[in-house]
């Protein structure tokens, strides 16, 4: 099965949810990233129920902030 | 060692004293060489939390700008954020919240308005290290 992941075509051997794919490709801190399935943000809510599927796209980040105290 | 335009330098300073009181934010990228890291584009971004001590970048514009340096065959050098009324270095939620090492985190501080100042940090487990910027035309 064949998918794209951050602009690269990534082979994976069946489909996953979200997060079992976030768990494949060895993502750490999971809890801090965002998740673009197809360009439609995820809610961290759907992690578990929404299957990647072949010749989907994925793009994920991770949170980026910050405070001045 | 950071490489930047003045042009870009002034667009961010030009974002942080337009946003001011609020916190500004954004994200710059470029070509890296060794170790010198040349931006050739800074892209401004929506502080979604609105406020004059905290920030949190725009997610859909995070992934619209990282979408737009693969295209241009950049890679994301670091971002950065403004310190609205507080001096240019990292709080400790900026250290906490520094997910990549391999990044750096500028932060510009408009504390002093007629000298804001500008400066870049790599930030690893817990602990900042200053890096040099060159400000050039």
């Amino acid at each position: 099965m064949n998918i794209k992941v951050n602009g690269n075509d990534q082979k994976i051997d069946r489909e996953y949810t979200v997060r079992e794919l976030l768990d494949v490709l060895n993502v750490k801190m999971k809890e801090y990233v965002t998740v673009q399935l197809n360009d439609e943000i995820l809610s961290r809510d759907d992690f578990d129920k929404i299957i990647v599927k072949d010749g989907d796209t994925v793009e994920f980040l991770y949170y980026m902030g910050g405070g001045s105290r | 060692m950071i490489i930047l335009s003045k042009n870009d330098y002034k667009k961010m300073l030009d974002h942080a004293k337009k946003e001011s009181p609020i916190e500004a934010c954004g994200l710059l990228a470029g070509i890296v060489d060794g170790e010198k890291k040349f931006v050739k584009e800074v892209r401004l971004l929506t502080n979604i939390d609105r406020s004059p001590e905290h920030f949190s970048m725009d997610p859909k514009e995070q992934f619209e700008a990282l979408k737009h340096f693969r295209e241009n065959k950049f890679v994301l050098i670091g971002n950065f954020h403004s310190h609205p009324q507080s001096p240019a270095r990292p709080s400790e939620e900026d250290k906490r919240l520094a997910f990549d090492s391999k990044l750096s985190y500028l932060i510009l501080s408009l504390m002093e308005k007629e000298n804001p100042v500008l400066k870049s940090f790599i930030i690893e487990d817990g602990n900042s290290y200053e890096e040099d910027i060159l400000i050039e035309d």
